[in-house]
């Protein structure tokens, strides 16, 4: 009896001291865990995926931006009028919007970021984005009126990307180091190596954002990456690295495992004009030889979903051409001896992402099926870019092509692809000249169909985004419609 | 002692000239081209080019290497291509990891394998002493990496003690860093501090074999009185530069331990660099290396010639 007492009086005093103590309100910063550091901070000079997953709507803003499901909104354009003959694009923008150092964004600060984008001397990596601007013009604070040499039916979409955000004439040659943008979250310091902080941008002019602030932690050993994570050192991955381990999170109520698409169209590149890959029975025979499912299950833990094309499955304009392409053995074999082929050695050289190095394994162990051999190289980036990318001294190669709706890569010149095709330029040119959605549809269903028809590379699957988080985190993107870690809508429940 | 010296001064400063000569062309004949690798899948020729004209990449060789020799005298390495910051304040930044770690790692293995290497010595073919020679032999087979592994499974995920990897910095505190480093330092430590006791044993039972022991066994010293007195001394010199070895080994050594604890360190510093073709943060911080190997190696001389007056005139 007196025990009892005692019991509950103990009891008591916990449950009191615990209501006071503050452990139990929801949490209000996060440490995200990022496999590549990036090399600086200045998302309108470099190319680099991790540049924008950190600072892409968090720091920078656009025009437009993309939102979670790749869908494009109003950012720092609250508004837009389009001219009749789609030249003449009216910006209006949000009043009252400033940079984090305290001046006022502005028509001038547009003018300023595009034409610095695509200035001579630029270093914008994706200048090609403003290559049909001919004049940016400011006619007063919050009207900019965009002037284009010829329609682009994709021009709001390129001002979404993180290479077109705006930035401040003041500030923008130290963006590398200190970047100064108009969005929820200001940077607050980068120790290289290890971290970015960022902290919530208290004079923000939309909607407040939940967290206090943010942590980036760099961690590109796999093992490291499941370590910190079990250890709870860090509170979500969203591009986790150790994919074998999801299942380990899965079984752990203290986490949930995101799994969803990114833009990144995994392809067994193909040197178009390699004899004897310039003949389209041997492409063919290729395709094929190759089975998806086996990729992706034996390189991915089977998470990716299959592609016949050279588009993003997720897209509402995707057309599944897996048939085209579908594992045939006998039908590779066939094509490849109508061709006149019968001892093939190839290159197939690859970058180091898991993707690629289990892939190509995999991918050499199919083609030896149907009698083609393979030889292997392991190249790292810089070599990859060197080799394959700019000299084009390659056969074969596995890489996903992570840029968002990039279907337009089969028309450009001197491609590392080799593949020269007056037809399908003719097409991509029409489709800029297009604006009326279901003519767009038409025109992107007729180029995925012409480079399946030609069975211009190997289509093996869409990327997926597999991440860990802690359960009670909320808001963070399923898809990556654009590299980003979006962290304005992201929040804890208690 | 002052002839000694000076010729050792003369060859630490040859060696670091054909080292940086060494380090540069090696660097610049690697394949890729920074700035291309910088702007990416879909990067423009016309921005590349830009870039290289910016980074100083159309320059002629030996300009480039006058200019970065001359800096590295005055402490300026030029600027990060990637990072687009000094590559002195990365690096400023970073040895006070890698620099700490590598003084926790030394201390830690010197403070296991004295007294184990003294022990097993002592009591040669006893139990004790087979049991530290598998022990050790255990403990140089074993990767640090994987040993690292176990560490972090045991403390960090299951105990919960000590955080996964990372580096809060020094801001934080003394304890915090070095709480932060206690873990990466016993991983690097295992394995030196089980050569350390080998050597450590092997070198006492060398020199408690020599005629002098004898003699100060003849005239009444126990076993233990004369290897404290007389052999210790004189079985330090091997030990001696094998502390020097390890140290450079664990200042440049410890890449893998940094990736595994995901400490911002020297190591991780070049790896990141080479993977990104940031050359010139490579050039520096392999250089840096490579001078604090040739100091250290110049220290043990010096010290080697204080332990060993013969030394000194050089007749050996």
């Amino acid at each position: 009896m007196k025990n009892s007492r005692f019991l509950a009086a103990i009891g008591a005093v916990l449950v009191l001291a615990s209501s006071l103590t503050p452990a139990f309100a929801a949490k209000t910063d996060i440490t995200v865990g990022m496999v590549l550091e990036p090399p600086n901070l200045d998302p309108t000079a470099g190319a680099a995926a991790a540049i924008d997953e950190v600072v892409y709507a968090n720091v920078f803003e656009g025009l437009t931006r993309f939102d979670s499901n790749g869908a494009v909104i109003p950012a720092l354009a609250k508004s837009w009028d389009i001219s009749e003959d789609g030249l003449v694009y009216t910006f209006n923008l949000n009043s009252g919007v400033m940079f984090h150092d305290g001046t006022t964004m502005d028509a001038e600060d547009v003018k300023f970021s595009f034409e610095r984008a695509m200035a001579e001397d630029s270093t914008n990596a994706q200048k090609a984005l403003f290559a049909d601007i001919s004049t940016v013009e400011a006619k007063d604070a919050t009207t900019v009126v965009v002037t284009l040499s010829k329609p682009n039916g994709s021009f709001l979409f390129n001002m979404a990307w993180g290479d077109a955000v705006i930035v401040a004439p003041e500030s923008a040659a130290d963006n590398a180091t200190n970047p100064i943008g108009t969005g929820p979250f200001t940077f607050v310091d980068w120790a290289q190596g290890d971290k970015v902080e960022l902290a919530r941008n208290e004079n923000y002019w939309g909607n407040p954002v939940a967290l206090d602030s943010v942590t980036f932690k760099f961690i590109s050993d796999p093992t490291a990456a499941f370590a910190a994570m079990m250890a709870e050192d860090v509170d979500a991955f969203p591009n986790f690295p150790a994919t074998e381990t999801l299942p380990q999170f899965e079984a752990d109520a203290r986490f949930k495992v995101i799994v969803g698409s990114t833009e990144g169209e995994t392809i067994l590149s193909t040197n178009n004009q390699s004899p004897p890959l310039d003949d389209v029975r041997v492409r063919q025979a290729i395709a094929h030889a190759i089975d998806r499912q086996a990729i992706i299950d034996g390189a991915m833990f089977g998470y990716g979903t299959p592609i016949g094309t050279h588009f993003n499955p997720t897209n509402p304009d995707y057309i599944d051409l897996t048939g085209q392409s579908d594992y045939d053995p006998d039908k590779s074999r066939a094509l490849l001896a109508q061709a006149g082929i019968t001892d093939l050695t190839l290159r197939l050289k690859l970058p180091p992402p898991t993707y690629a190095r289990r892939g190509g394994e995999i991918i050499a162990a199919q083609l030896r099926e149907v009698g083609i051999n393979t030889e292997i190289s392991n190249l790292e980036w810089a070599q990859w870019l060197e080799e394959v990318f700019k000299n084009r001294d390659y056969d074969l190669s596995i890489v996903s092509h992570t840029e968002p709706f990039d279907i337009g890569i089969y028309g450009r010149d001197d491609y590392y692809f080799n593949y020269d095709s007056p037809e399908f330029r003719e097409i991509m040119a029409e489709l800029n000249d297009t604006t009326d959605p279901a003519g767009r549809t038409a025109l992107l269903h007729k180029a995925q169909q012409f480079i399946a028809d030609e069975y211009v590379n190997g289509y093996l699957f869409q990327l997926a985004k597999t991440g860990v988080a802690n359960a009670k985190i909320n808001g963070l993107w399923e898809n990556s419609p654009t590299q980003a870690n979006d962290m304005t809508g992201v929040s804890w429940s208690d | 002692m002052l002839l000694f010296t000076g010729k050792r001064l003369i060859s630490l400063v040859l060696s670091l000239i054909a080292a940086s000569v060494v380090v540069f062309i090696v660097i610049e004949v690697v394949p890729g081209d920074p700035a291309s690798f910088m702007m990416g899948l879909n990067a423009s020729p016309e921005a590349v080019a830009a870039l290289r004209e910016q980074m100083g990449l159309n320059l002629p060789l030996w300009e480039r290497y006058f200019s970065w020799a001359s800096g590295l005298l005055r402490w300026e390495f030029g600027t990060s291509y990637t990072y687009k910051v000094p590559v002195a304040d990365l690096i400023s930044d970073r040895i006070w990891i890698s620099l700490p770690l590598a003084l926790y790692a030394l201390a830690l293995s010197t403070l296991i394998a004295f007294p184990v290497g003294i022990l097993a010595a002592s009591k040669r073919n006893s139990p004790a002493d087979v049991g530290i020679m598998g022990a050790t032999q255990l403990g140089i087979a074993v990767p640090n990496f994987w040993f690292a592994m176990l560490l972090v499974l045991a403390f960090a995920i299951s105990l919960r003690w000590f955080s996964a990897g990372g580096f809060p910095g020094w801001d934080e505190g003394f304890f915090a860093g070095m709480k932060a480093l206690t873990l990466p330092a016993i991983a690097l430590a295992l394995p030196q501090a089980s050569i350390l006791a080998r050597v450590m044993r092997s070198s006492l039972l060398d020199t408690l074999s020599e005629d002098y022991i004898r003699t100060a066994r003849a005239k009444g010293l126990t076993r233990r009185q004369s290897l404290w007195r007389h052999a210790l001394r004189n079985a330090l010199i091997p030990v001696l530069t094998i502390i020097g070895l390890q140290f450079s080994f664990l200042l440049a050594g410890a890449i893998i331990i940094e990736n595994v604890f995901f400490l911002p360190g020297l190591g991780r510093l070049v790896f990141q660099g080479i993977t990104q073709r940031d050359l010139i943060v490579v050039k520096s911080v392999v250089m840096l290396l490579v001078f604090a190997v040739i100091v250290v190696t110049f220290l043990v001389d010096i010290a080697y010639a204080i332990a060993d007056p013969r030394l000194r005139s050089g007749r050996r």
